[in-house]
């Protein structure tokens, strides 16, 4: 129950890649954070449409090779897999700014062992926009031989960007907060049935992302992690649901 | 009486030792006909399999073999050469090796023999196994997992060079299971440590003995003779009746309760009372149930399997010193331990297979030459004619015991590794050795490369793992593993055996100013998918109590007493049976001849005949299908009679085509003996009109394409890769130095499924998972004999209203939830919640 090992849904690997949605995807949801308008994609990204800027948490790149590095040898295509969805949202909203919100590696030799037809595919990804990569409790030493630039921390168009979100309730701050870290995900119950997704969450002032990764787990937003982050009156989960984003007040989800 | 059924060969005339005579005189017994003939056997050099009832001393017959070699052989004098064990003894269940350790010291230290015996399980302390692996006893009863553990060790082949006899226990049940699967193996490897040891096996009564008795032998290219059978039938016949009942039968559920007054009058007739029970669920149940009316305070106990270990074993010292006046039990109590002077067994709810009615009847009266009384208690009016059927079986002695399957390949990477673990391995000596354990003795080469190869790197099509191998080829052809923290992993990651994941229940109490207390009682263990649907105040049944679901602290689900008197009850996973073939053909033969309905209760056969006169009664072979429109809906009903597994995937299978033709069908649901599928379009007047065509629509072609793509999409295969994932050594439950609970599996199968089913389909885990599901979760095996069976006779008869017949299943309509079906449909109904709050 509080654990991030619940599955996430199959269709973003289904998802072919070169099957190019132009413009805003259908089923995205806009909301506001501090004020900035925001649109979450089903995909599980978050688009700034005033910056041009896309946002993605908790990729998670090479945890299959991090695993393996131990002993169990997990499916080596889900960096593959990860990316094809990433490239997917580019195409689909050609932003100037990428920004991957830590964890961008499943750990610190990630980067550096990464296979050279992956690590062609990001730089093809990145070419012509800017690209920052937040260091991530996974990652704290940055990327190795990748484009963009690595940062523990961005203040961009009046939101911060962390990896980890800070404990100070974010609506007595003057900046809105946009971070992942925590992997949210949101159980809806209705008549006696449970479906379990990953999500955005937010109360209008800081918004946690859902991880983007394939092979990464959720963790409830009844976890206590997650319940001094917000105000529970305001608080809405974003579920990322086959092709469109289902919102759901905090206090409606189990019904 | 004794029948020994096989004639033996060679010499019969077997003489027990001295000690052996003077300790069978003093207690004034005879050695069993049996006994003797096995002993003889064996000591010609036979491989035995002895198949007898419980109470005709199978147990000392097992070990007479051995026993008699150890005393003739003698003490070994101090300062010797290194001596292995002798013996080994495997059971399935680690109490039953500390029973046989009791049982089996007995009469050694009254004939005053010098043999020594332990025991070695999971339980045993490691000084205690250290010692044992130094100065091994002559006998060691044990598991299949620490069979698979000494071997894999460096010293395996010091250890078990002298062993003579292995003596496997309850091998019916153990053969049918992945355990089973990994002690063939382990059986295959200690045929090379020991050439010349010899297998006793000892079951129930099987379908086909010589499937074990192939089982006990190596096979291969040039198999052994099959084990020598012994078997004994007989004792008396057991004394077995249907519950009679004033109350009207239920037409559908599982539970039993209209028949818990009766029980109750039962139990208070006889000393002590087993009551067993298909599913935890039903346990609960009816132990609550039986104790609202419990007037009397008799003292009636809970046991099953996810009880807190320290309860189960109170309850089961209760049994034994016969202080209990009933038990109500689901299989955790089906074998072997002996506990106390049953003289009722009440059976609530259809046995489900007539070998496993048998077995649980078996439990009262251990004695072999007393009438066992055992009252079924059917909880719907099919379940009487299942009742019936099992009955009738039982006084014909018919068998349903499922055939030994083919080897899980998920098993066999686990001892691929092990055996790399061992020493460096050849591979074509392994295969050779791995392919002479029965259920191994179809592998072909190809697969047996695929294995190593998965073994070694994941066996990826992309090879990116090279030089995180776990084992890697020397020089010389061999195999050896890459470092000693790979054999560490396996050594803790051994076993077939996978639990859901599961939390500690612990009952706690709310203080004077509301806030939880520490400690309390543990009251067991319950799956976490069950708990994450529950929020602080819901209630539910456990333990045989209503509790109050409080919240979760780290590894533990707090829980208060709650006086709730309409509980959510536990929705556990395990334990549903389907119904066995064996049955379902005799429940079938008994809709199709009138005679055999002679027996049934009146209300029961009053219901089949309005079936008669309203619709029919299918013939044996005959498949039904009956069409009538009800509400808004129109329903087909198909009356296979192949159990709830078959049956559900029947119903998901034939929902996608008639998706396809038009049908619009909107859900189904199963029960052992039929399914029902409902949809907006009229099923049975587009039979009528022709455009949709019965026999293609049962055409076997479904298992084709249809189940594909179905996969394609199915969340069930994901609970069967966790399995194979974890069996095979792909996840790891536990990690060297991180050793916290067994639950804590690292990372999500689910997730790893969907990365490798998208990626390489064709992966070898993937295949293991299809051939796993089925035969198990989907039954596709015995859907596929069904729609065999069926062509050519399918009777369709549409109806203007339902059908007797089709009362039960429609009754079960909206009870059972449809898995992995309209999820989105869930979020929808929530997000339109907040759209209609927000006033749009």
């Amino acid at each position: 129950m509080i654990q991030k090992d619940e599955p996430t849904v199959m269709h973003r690997l289904g998802l072919n890649p070169r099957t190019i949605i132009a413009g805003q995807a259908t089923g995205a949801e806009e909301i506001l954070v501090h004020g900035t308008a925001a649109v979450c994609d089903p995909l599980g990204a978050l688009y700034l449409p005033e910056t041009q800027t896309i946002i993605v948490s908790d990729l998670h790149l090479e945890k299959g090779a991090a695993f393996a590095r131990r002993g169990m040898l997990l499916p080596p295509y889900d960096t593959l897999a990860t990316l094809n969805i990433l490239k997917t949202v580019i195409t689909r909203y050609e932003p100037k700014l990428v920004i991957s919100l830590g964890d961008n590696f499943h750990d610190r030799r990630g980067s550096e062992f990464l296979p050279e037809d992956l690590r062609k595919m990001i730089a093809d990804m990145a070419r012509g926009r800017d690209w920052i990569w937040i260091n991530g409790n996974h990652d704290p030493d940055g990327t190795t031989n990748l484009p963009g630039i690595s940062t523990d921390e961005l203040a961009h168009g009046g939101l911060v960007f962390r990896h980890e979100p800070s404990l100070i309730l974010a609506h007595q701050k003057s900046m809105g907060e946009i971070a992942g870290h925590l992997h949210p995900a949101a159980t809806v119950r209705r008549r006696e049935k449970s479906v379990r997704r990953p999500c955005f969450a937010s109360d209008g002032h800081r918004l946690l992302m859902p991880a983007f990764g394939v092979l990464t787990g959720g963790l409830d937003l009844r976890h206590k992690a997650i319940q001094g982050l917000f105000r529970q009156e305001t608080l809405v989960a974003h579920l990322l649901g086959r092709d469109r984003i289902y919102s759901v007040r905090y206090g409606s989800l189990m019904g | 009486m004794d029948l020994v059924e096989t004639k033996p060969h060679g010499n019969q005339a077997a003489t027990l030792p001295t000690p052996f005579l003077k300790w069978f005189g003093e207690k004034g017994w005879q050695p069993r006909a049996h006994q003797l003939e096995l002993l003889a056997r064996a000591q010609a050099g036979e491989n035995m399999l002895l198949i007898a009832p419980t109470g005709a001393g199978k147990t000392l017959a097992g070990f007479l073999p051995s026993l008699t070699d150890l005393v003739a052989r003698g003490k070994i004098p101090p300062g010797s050469a290194f001596t292995g064990i002798h013996t080994l003894y495997i059971s399935p269940l680690k109490a039953l090796t500390v029973d046989i350790e009791r049982n089996l010291m007995k009469p050694v230290t009254e004939m005053g023999l010098s043999v020594t015996v332990e025991n070695r399980t999971g339980d045993t302390p490691q000084s205690k196994r250290q010692r044992q692996k130094l100065k091994p006893p002559d006998i060691l009863l044990t598991t299949p997992e620490q069979v698979a553990l000494l071997l894999a060790n460096k010293e395996a082949g010091r250890f078990f060079k002298d062993l003579k006899y292995v003596v496997l226990d309850e091998l019916h049940s153990l053969v049918t299971s992945k355990r089973g699967h990994l002690l063939s193996l382990g059986l295959a490897r200690l045929r090379k440590h020991a050439p010349k040891m010899q297998t006793i096996g000892l079951s129930a009564t099987v379908a086909d003995p010589m499937d074990l008795q192939r089982w006990l032998v190596p096979q291969g290219e040039a198999p052994a003779p099959p084990a020598g059978l012994v078997h004994v039938t007989g004792g008396a016949a057991p004394d077995i009746t249907i519950l009679g009942t004033d109350t009207r039968i239920p037409w559908s559920g599982h539970v039993s309760t209209y028949a818990i007054p009766e029980v109750y009058e039962e139990i208070k007739r006889h000393k002590t009372t087993l009551i067993f029970v298909n599913t935890r669920f039903q346990a609960e149940l009816l132990f609550q149930s039986l104790w609202t009316i419990n007037e009397d305070n008799l003292p009636i106990a809970l046991h099953h399997g996810s009880l807190d270990a320290g309860q189960r074993r109170k309850v089961e010292a209760a049994m034994a010193d016969n202080k209990l006046r009933a038990v109500v039990a689901t299989s955790t109590l089906d074998m072997g331990i002996d506990w106390g002077d049953i003289d009722l067994v009440v059976h609530v709810g259809a046995p489900k297979g007539a070998s496993r009615l048998a077995q649980r009847i078996g439990r009262a009266n251990h004695r072999m030459d007393e009438p066992s009384k055992a009252i079924l208690v059917p909880a719907n009016r099919f379940e009487v004619m299942e009742c019936q059927a099992a009955l009738d079986a039982n006084y014909l002695g018919a068998q349903d015991t499922p055939p030994v399957g083919e080897g899980a390949l998920d098993v066999l990477a686990q001892h691929v590794l092990g055996m790399a673990c061992a020493e460096p391995f050849d591979p074509l000596e392994l295969y050779d050795e791995i392919t002479s354990a029965s259920p191994y003795a179809g592998l072909s080469w190809e697969m047996f490369e695929r294995i190593v190869d998965f073994v070694a790197t994941g066996g990826y099509a992309l090879r990116s793992y090279e030089r995180y191998a776990k084992i890697r080829r020397q020089e010389d052809g061999r195999w050896r593993v890459s470092n000693p923290q790979i054999a560490q992993q396996y050594r803790m990651n051994l076993g077939t055996i996978v639990e859901a994941a599961e939390l500690n229940v612990r009952l706690v109490k709310r203080n004077a100013k509301g806030t939880l207390g520490r400690g309390g009682m543990s009251l067991g263990k319950v799956e976490e998918y069950f708990l994450e649907q529950l929020v602080q105040g819901d209630t539910f049944l456990f333990a045989g109590k209503v509790l109050r679901f409080e919240g979760i602290r780290e590894n533990e689900c707090l829980v208060s007493n709650a006086f709730s008197l309409d509980p959510k009850i536990p929705a556990y996973a395990g334990g549903k049976f389907p119904l066995t073939t064996y049955l379902a053909d005799q429940v079938r033969a008994m809709l199709a001849e009138p005679e055999r309905r002679a027996n049934l209760p009146d209300q029961v056969r009053d219901w089949l005949n309005i079936q008669l006169e309203r619709s029919m009664l299918p013939k044996q072979d005959e498949l039904l299908i009956e069409t009538f429109p009800r509400g808004k809906r129109f329903f087909l009903i198909a009356y296979c009679f192949e159990g709830r597994l078959a049956h559900q995937t029947l119903g998901m299978l034939l929902t996608r085509r008639l998706e396809r033709l038009g049908a619009r069908p909107l859900g189904f649901v199963a029960t052992d003996y039929s399914l029902a599928i409902w949809g907006l379009n009229d099923i049975g007047a587009m039979i009528a009109d022709g455009a949709l065509n019965l026999s293609d629509l049962f055409d076997e072609d479904m298992l084709g394409d249809d189940l594909e793509a179905w996969l394609d999409e199915s969340y069930m295969l994901k609970r069967t890769f966790r399995n194979c994932a974890v069996i095979s050594g792909l996840i790891e439950r536990r990690h060297p130095g991180k050793e916290k609970t067994g639950r804590q599996v690292t990372v999500s199968t689910d997730l790893v499924y969907d990365v490798l089913r998208s990626h390489e389909p064709d992966h070898i885990l993937l295949e293991a998972t299809r051939r796993d599901a089925a035969t198990g979760l989907l039954d596709i095996g015995r859907l596929g004999d069904m729609l065999k069976r069926i062509r050519g006779h399918i009777t369709h008869r549409p109806l203007d209203r339902v059908s007797p017949l089709a009362v039960p299943i429609m009754l079960e309509i909206g009870k059972e939830p449809v898995p992995g079906e309209a999820q989105d449909a869930v979020l929808q109904e929530a997000a339109d919640e907040l759209i209609a709050e927000a006033g749009l």
